[in-house]
């Protein structure tokens, strides 16, 4: 299938290649579910109750029984951000080896038990979490919940179904070299962040996964699997009470304390830098960003706005409107606002044909000056405020949405009430708000690109 | 991130799962969607799925008509009037489309497949009118200018360039649709080919959308806070005032014709990664398969070739290791025809033809042999659970509805797919196998990296 919009693109692919593009696909889109909070939902119906089990573990609950089912969204605070130099790579291999035998069933037998009883479980990391996701029908709950216990407390990290997930993610890396938009990507946090952890590859490279072996993965475990930086949010056909049963037998037996390399702030790189990367394509594929505020900062809000009229709201974007809207030069161009835990960027991306993608380029960096100085114009604020506060509701119309939105606001450190209060916060931006941190976001001055292909200088005039 | 690898995430193999489950288990002691159906004057048929947790709709119309009813020498002409639909009507200025969309805080989109191009809107349930006013609008008043339409003709060969021309799995995918179909228009890509869609037009756009798009020829479905009654009145004012187009209705596609050689292709590319193997065969899809077949085919492959449980994974993974990742799905959606697929990336220092005969052996076993009960059991009670989840999510129900209508099943059919799924015998497992794994139905794809040469001859510039 094709679809119009480069947001749905990840369901518009094929082969292998489409899971290796829903990793990069999915980081925007991942913000976006972050950071964009519901309205109606919560008023209207959702009730987000601060739970605390038995045995002394709290989780956000929204109790939903109209479907006999729930969903389990966690993080460990941790995440690539704690792979050792020379092991890059270790969290994302822990996130694959969960599910690869543990307790007394080897990978096949805990897989099929997973299958048998139509348990969807899965982990993932990003630089400062290790996530968790489970969700079962009510009715194999109890078994479900014993599969995942095992999962996280006696993965077997067997050598065998390590060396065929090694095997898995060398292959990935491969593919990864190979995909003008990882590269680009990739090569932009190096060039942004040097040697932090943020400027590391998160699957690692070829040496450092070949260097991971089953002892560093149950260290990994050990340090980061604890009860001191978990946050869990449950959504779906469960009490409080079952809940709370359910949260000290998965959870109870964690270490107290989770054991952190602390991991320093960061700023992305400043003085402006471009890399080309060459690649035999015949589309170019760039990255562009700059450092930007912290998820904290009274700004961050506004800023959140800005990003959402400048290339974060599709067709109603500026960047869309003027790269492809008027000029037919990409299919995919957005920006995105990314607060990590230690640093915060604005970033985006698009995709043109190597002989115009400095046009592309130039004509975003032009549009991002436009909006620094002049501030937005009063229509497309107005708008980007509407959509924002007017779609929330969409966040919150499935189990796992909900229970991904609220697990952000969690680990920002937010309590359930913001779902309440977050388009209030949202409207009583006003455009003088707007206009002066346009000025303090935009920094172009310091914009690092990162161009994946054969770009060519473009002739004279050809801005259209 | 590497187990997802594993599977192959699959356009087709999603809406199968969204249109054909649904739940008759031991779980399926919860009431499915009470879905309801009728017919305005004008033929446009309406289905409505409630859904009353969240206050938010997904209104989508689909037409019955998709890349496989171009005309020969205009592929990609579906697809990219589906892209000119956002443009201008008597009433919507140019571009506003989605604008005003978002303003209201509202998510659109739409996407082109070879039997069905579909449009949507995801809102809060009291904007559900304006949006069909607006869907509604632009089914008949649809205004196209030359120079939009050239702007827009750029977009779609970027479009083209980021799905294929950048990805060599893409291109080998589309080399051997190519192969596979004969004579049926399955075999020309959705997007198009580049030469053709270069010369795409106003009046080719026009020419199809006059021809197509029409009440009778469409199906309304509406999923969310919304009761049929609403949805009546709305649709009544709307999409009822249209005059129906008795000549809108699709004309039979050529069919092709007996396939008697196994067809082979190879890519070398230097972006290619991995050595990959890759298998398509020609079998019946949902549409066309006689009682319980493609039931058969939708087990055997989840049997067979899906996920680390299948037998491929733990044949050419597990135990041979001569693969580090396989797949396999069955596409049983299409209207004329369905698609049986697998695919294995070969590991490090093995040759394809070794990773060939191994997914052969797997292959010939479950012809000469069939399934396991157990295994038989696992996959039965997967699809079933697959439906149960689904129903927490209106846009996926909205989305099963509409691709099931528009193939022209009946609510009924579509929701007894469950209990057609647990109607399957091993015997049935068994005689799907022998008679569709035939090589003389199949095209087998081979992408293999190349070393880039070194000094390449500057290569004509696709466009200047």
């Amino acid at each position: 299938m094709m679809t119009r919009n480069a947001a749905a693109r990840s369901h518009a692919l094929d082969r292998q290649r489409s899971t290796l593009y829903r990793l990069i696909i999915a980081l925007p889109l991942l913000l976006a579910a972050l950071f964009l909070l519901a309205s109606n939902r919560p008023a209207e119906a959702m009730q987000i109750k601060s739970v605390k089990s038995p045995g002394g573990i709290e989780a956000w609950l929204v109790e939903d029984h109209s479907n006999p089912m729930m969903a389990m969204r966690f993080s460990f605070e941790g995440g690539s951000a704690q792979d050792p130099s020379g092991k890059e790579g270790l969290s994302n291999f822990v996130s694959s080896m969960l599910d690869e035998g543990a307790g007394k069933l080897d990978a096949a037998a805990f897989q099929e038990r997973l299958e048998d009883l139509a348990i969807r479980l899965s982990f993932s990391d990003t630089q400062d979490a290790f996530y968790g996701n489970f969700e079962t029908l009510t009715a194999n709950r109890e078994e479900g919940a014993e599969l995942l216990r095992l999962a996280i407390n006696e993965p077997r990290f067997e050598k065998d179904a390590a060396e065929r997930i090694r095997q898995q993610i060398l292959a990935s890396l491969v593919y990864a070299a190979k995909d003008p938009d990882r590269v680009a990507s990739q090569e932009w946090f190096a060039l942004a962040f040097g040697d932090h952890a943020y400027g590391r590859r998160s699957s690692g490279t070829e040496a450092s996964v070949a260097a991971i072996t089953p002892a560093d993965l149950a260290a990994y475990r050990n340090k980061v699997f604890a009860r001191s930086n978990l946050r869990i949010v449950a959504v779906g056909d469960i009490t409080e009470a079952d809940l709370g049963k359910l949260l000290d037998k998965v959870f109870g037996a964690l270490p107290e304390k989770a054991e952190l390399v602390p991991v320093p702030q960061v700023a992305p790189v400043t003085g402006g830098k471009t890399k080309i990367i060459e690649m035999d394509v015949p589309q170019s594929v760039a990255v562009f960003g700059f450092g930007a505020m912290p998820r904290k900062d009274p700004d961050f809000l506004t800023a959140f706005v800005l990003n959402q009229l400048i290339g974060g709201g599709g067709f109603a974007s500026r960047l869309m409107e003027e790269v492809r809207e008027k000029r037919g030069l990409a299919y995919s161009v957005y920006s995105y606002l990314q607060p990590m835990r230690n640093a915060s960027i604005f970033s985006g991306g698009v995709a043109t044909r190597n002989d115009a993608v400095k046009t592309s380029i130039e004509l975003i960096r032009e549009e991002l000056e436009k909006v620094a100085t002049e501030g937005p114009n009063e229509a497309e604020f107005a708008n980007a405020k509407s959509y924002l506060t007017g779609s929330y509701a969409l966040r919150f119309d499935t189990n796992v949405k909900i229970a991904t939105q609220l697990l952000g606001l969690m680990e920002e450190g937010y309590g359930p009430d913001y779902v309440e209060k977050r388009n209030a916060l949202i409207d009583a931006i006003t455009l003088d708000d707007a206009k002066r941190v346009a000025k303090r976001l935009l920094d172009t001055g310091n914009m690092i690109v990162t161009i994946v292909g054969k770009p060519e200088t473009p002739v004279a005039g050809d801005k259209g | 991130m590497a187990a997802s690898l594993r599977s192959v995430f699959h356009p087709c193999l999603m809406v199968i799962a969204s249109m054909f489950a649904l739940a008759q288990s031991p779980t399926a002691s919860f009431a499915a969607p009470r879905v309801t159906e009728f017919k305005l004057d004008n033929g446009m048929q309406v289905v409505v799925i409630p859904d009353t947790r969240s206050p938010v709709v997904t209104h989508m119309v689909w037409y019955k008509v998709g890349a496989a009813d171009e005309p020969k020498g205009v592929s990609g002409i579906a697809h990219f009037l589906e892209h000119l639909m956002f443009k201008s009507t008597e009433n919507i200025p140019s571009g506003e489309f989605s604008k005003i969309v978002s303003r209201l805080g509202g998510q659109d989109n739409a996407f082109t497949g070879h039997d069905v191009t579909s449009y949507f809107q995801r809102i809060s349930k009291d904007r559900l009118r304006k949006v069909m006013e607006m869907e509604a609008d632009r089914m008949a008043n649809l205004k196209l200018v030359d120079k939009e339409v050239l702007t827009e003709r750029d977009v779609i060969l970027e479009e083209r360039r980021s799905r294929i021309e950048n990805n060599p799995a893409a291109i080998l995918d589309e080399q051997m649709d190519a192969s596979l179909y004969l004579h049926h228009p399955y075999g020309v890509p959705v997007i198009g080919w580049e030469h053709e869609m270069a010369q795409l037009s106003r009046e080719h756009a026009m020419n199809f959308y006059e021809r197509y798009y029409a009440p009778n020829n469409a199906i309304l479905v509406v999923a969310g806070d919304v009761t049929p009654e609403e949805v009546k009145n709305h649709a009544v004012e709307t999409f009822g005032k249209l005059p129906a187009n008795p000549a809108a209705p699709r004309a039979a596609r050529p069919a092709d014709p007996p396939q008697r050689v196994a067809r082979r292709v190879m890519l070398e590319d230097p972006r290619a990664g991995k050595a990959s193997i890759h298998r398509d065969y020609l079998v019946p899809a949902y549409a066309t398969a006689a009682p319980l077949e493609a039931e058969a085919l939708d087990l055997l492959a989840k049997i067979a070739l899906d996920g680390p449980t299948s037998r491929l994974y733990k044949k050419l993974v597990v135990e041979e290791k001569v693969a580090s990742s396989t797949g396999g799905s069955y596409m049983g959606s299409g209207l004329d025809s369905g698609k049986f697929s697998l695919y294995a990336v070969a590991a490090d220092g093995t040759d394809l033809t070794k990773v060939e005969s191994a997914m052969d052996a797997v292959l010939a076993e479950v012809a000469a042999n069939g399934v396991t009960a157990a295994e038989l059991e696992r996959a039965k009670n997967g699809y079933v659970a697959e439906y149960i989840y689904e129903n927490d999510n209106q846009a996926s129900l909205a989305r099963r509805f509409g691709w099931g209508l528009s193939l022209g099943r009946s609510i009924a059919q579509i929701e007894s797919w469950p209990d057609e799924i647990r109607k399957v015998s091993l015997d049935d497992v068994k005689s799907a196998a022998a008679k569709y794994i035939d090589a003389r139905r199949s095209v087998t794809g081979l992408l293999k990296p190349l070393k880039a040469p070194l000094a390449e001859a500057n290569p004509a510039k696709s466009r200047s």
